[in-house]
């Protein structure tokens, strides 16, 4: 995947060079290990300051909501298919970008490889298959199909389901995959047991709103935790409003989530927000056959209606 | 001249005894292991504090300033006498010791100090649970590669905010009284072997400068408080700095001396209760005027304050160097590597175009 880069460049400067777009967003290299910044280029002798590693999580399509350029933008397999979403709800046109389609093996877990090395990681370095990390007395290589993020390491589409170029052949996609392994012990719960499960998981809420900010559905223009006008939810650390924020979150996302991980990955204490997201993720496979982004043409079940839709809710 | 202070050797094999002894009158805190790395918290019968630590995530400002504090109650039950009135929550902080604490978020707590507790404003809040508190400093030895303390007017050994420093040996730890609260603390458990005289001061003088050069990381501030602040306020780096900024709160709620509040009104049935929230310049919520208005409306404005508030105009108001102790919370965990040196780096250096 470290070759993409070479690509990714050359399709990059290309576009500034001919003035079809005027931005490029990707990655430039982070300024600690196995973190990259979203950034973006618009001159094409600044082309070199874009990277790409296995530490690109974060979603790009972030970036793109009510942007009014003509827009170049670097997308793996979930990020394609956040762009696909705000097109259908009107983020972005379609016609404003080239999407430079990355097909992706999967980003790791910085976290998880933070947890596994023996101390502060100083330096990590990749190839094909694994990462280095040094630190000081220490030395450690993971397999990357061993420290992937969890959506990672079950995403069913790492190729990118929207884009203009492709810079590299596509990669195979894993077939046969429970991607709801972890999601059906809580359906079974009780409600009791699954408001104890839930809060357990909350508890260390800070409040810092980073999973709804480093998702690319949550754009709206306030979100409801922020409404004061009435206020609907309460400020403090208390349970029922920390609750109330990640449900609500959750189902806003419903239909829509493609499970990019961005909101974990993002969180700063930990919490597998996840857990929320792809519940609905379940549901609406089930009740829909529906998986969000995969095309520009279909709206999104929650957003229509259909007669035939599953009703066997109503008791 | 003030008298030098002296080093008190206090044995590992008698910690525990002597902690045990502490926690008749104190509460202890300190640094435990959690799922994935310590964060500090209240030691409960039998817990030690367990000093192989890097920095935690969280710093430890809610000691003094909670995420969420109750102030006042109030009832609007007509039919009581005190309908209507504001009540002060009773508050009665237990005393107690933070052991671990590193110098640099001890020292925060004199950064934030100014805007609670000078001789013309009082928080008593803020007051009271700081005057509560011993901080008993662990020397730092261990700093991680985003630690930039000793460019940010602190250092791994520094001893401004600490009550006791704490340097921890092979069988023993020395103990330096900084206040008098740490002189009182060190009476209350009969810590009081002095080491020879000379000797201790010069071994922890050698192991403060390896320390410091261990800080690897600094942050450029030279430059700072000469710059226009419109200048820099105009900056055309902004734009870019800006870019991959997700507006969450993450660097300012790890941040020790960010101290922001809001203040609530919460009520349910007929009682209620007035409280402060942690809040964060990030947040466009923060600046909303009643009449609809924002000054920071946009993520960039945003952004800029937050440094500038930091590297400008903490620096012009205080001449106190940066509102900032190089903890480095807000690089490790910038969702997005937002990196507090590099931005500083370029509001040093930036020259305006003439």
């Amino acid at each position: 995947m470290l070759e993409y880069i070479h690509k990714i460049r050359e399709i990059a400067a290309d576009l500034l060079e001919k003035k079809e777009v005027e931005m490029v967003i990707g990655f430039r290299k982070g300024t600690v290990p196995m973190m990259n910044e979203p950034t973006f280029v618009n001159r094409p002798e600044d082309i070199t300051a874009l990277a790409w590693d296995s530490h690109c999580g974060i979603n790009l399509a972030n970036y793109l909501p009510n942007r009014k350029e003509r827009i170049a933008i670097i997308a793996k397999g979930c990020d394609s298919r956040n762009i696909v979403t705000h097109i259908i709800e009107n983020k972005i046109q379609r016609e404003q970008l080239v999407i430079i389609g990355v097909p992706c093996k999967g980003m790791v877990d910085r976290q998880l490889i933070m947890n596994r090395s023996e101390g502060e990681v100083l330096k990590a370095l990749e190839d094909d298959d694994n990462i280095i990390v040094r630190g000081h007395g220490f030395e450690k290589r993971f397999r990357k199909t061993e420290v992937l993020q969890k959506n990672c390491e079950i995403c069913i589409h790492r190729n990118p389901i929207l884009y203009d170029k492709l810079v590299a052949d596509k990669v195979e996609e894993k077939a046969d995959m429970d991607r709801y392994e972890d999601i059906r012990p809580i359906e079974t719960m009780d409600p009791k047991e699954k408001l104890d499960f839930f809060d357990k998981i909350l508890e260390s809420c800070i409040r810092c709103y980073a999973c709804r900010n480093a998702c690319p559905l949550c754009y709206c223009p306030t979100c409801f935790v922020d409404e004061h006008r009435p206020q609907w939810v309460g400020k403090s650390q208390d349970s029922t409003d920390i609750r109330i924020f990640h449900f609500l979150r959750a189902y806003h996302c419903a239909g829509r989530c493609t499970d990019c991980g961005a909101c974990e990955r993002a969180c700063p204490v930990g919490i597998p927000v996840r857990l929320l997201t792809k519940k609905l993720e379940k549901d609406c496979l089930e009740l829909f056959q529906w998986e969000a982004g995969m095309t520009i043409d279909i709206r999104p079940p929650l957003d229509t209606y259909k007669p035939g839709d599953s009703d066997n809710f109503i008791k | 001249m003030a008298p030098v202070m002296k080093f008190i050797r206090i044995d590992k094999e008698n910690w525990e005894r002597d902690l045990q002894k502490l926690r008749r009158s104190f509460r202890l805190i300190g640094p435990v292991k959690a799922d994935q790395d310590c964060l500090f918290k209240t030691l409960g019968e039998g817990e030690f504090p367990d000093f192989n630590f890097l920095n935690t995530r969280l710093s430890l400002k809610s000691l003094v300033l909670p995420q969420s504090e109750n102030m006042f109650e109030y009832s609007l039950d007509q039919s009581r006498e005190d309908c209507h009135i504001l009540k002060e929550v009773k508050r009665n902080p237990t005393q107690c010791v933070v052991f671990g604490i590193r110098p640099c978020d001890a020292f925060a707590f004199l950064l934030v100090k100014p805007n609670f507790d000078t001789p013309e404003h009082e928080d008593p809040y803020w007051k009271q649970a700081y005057g509560a508190i011993t901080l008993v400093g662990l020397a730092c030895d261990t700093p991680c590669s985003t630690c930039f303390c000793t460019s940010a007017g602190c250092g791994p050994y520094h001893e401004e905010g600490l009550d006791v420093l704490l340097v921890p040996a092979d069988d023993h730890y020395l103990a330096k009284a900084i206040t008098e609260k740490g002189k009182h603390l060190l009476k209350a458990v009969d810590w009081d072997t002095e080491t020879a005289p000379g000797v201790a001061e010069k071994e922890i003088e050698a192991r403060r400068l390896a320390a410091e050069k261990r800080i690897t990381s600094f942050i450029s501030t030279d430059h700072l408080k000469e710059k226009v602040t419109i200048d820099l306020y105009d900056a055309p780096f902004w734009e870019d700095v800006a870019f991959s900024c997700i507006n969450c709160g993450i660097c300012t709620y790890v941040c020790p001396t960010c101290w922001c509040f809001d203040i609530q009104d919460e009520t349910r049935g007929k009682s209620g209760r007035r409280m402060r929230n942690w809040d964060s310049c990030m947040y466009p919520l923060f600046t909303l005027h009643a009449s609809g208005h924002n000054p920071r409306g946009m993520k960039i404005q945003r952004v800029r304050q937050r440094f500038m508030h930091k590297l400008k105009y903490y620096v012009d108001k205080y001449n106190n160097g940066i509102q900032c102790v190089g903890c480095g919370r807000c690089i490790r965990l910038c969702p997005v590597n937002i990196d507090i040196r590099r931005v500083g780096e370029l509001m040093n250096n930036y020259k305006p175009i003439a």
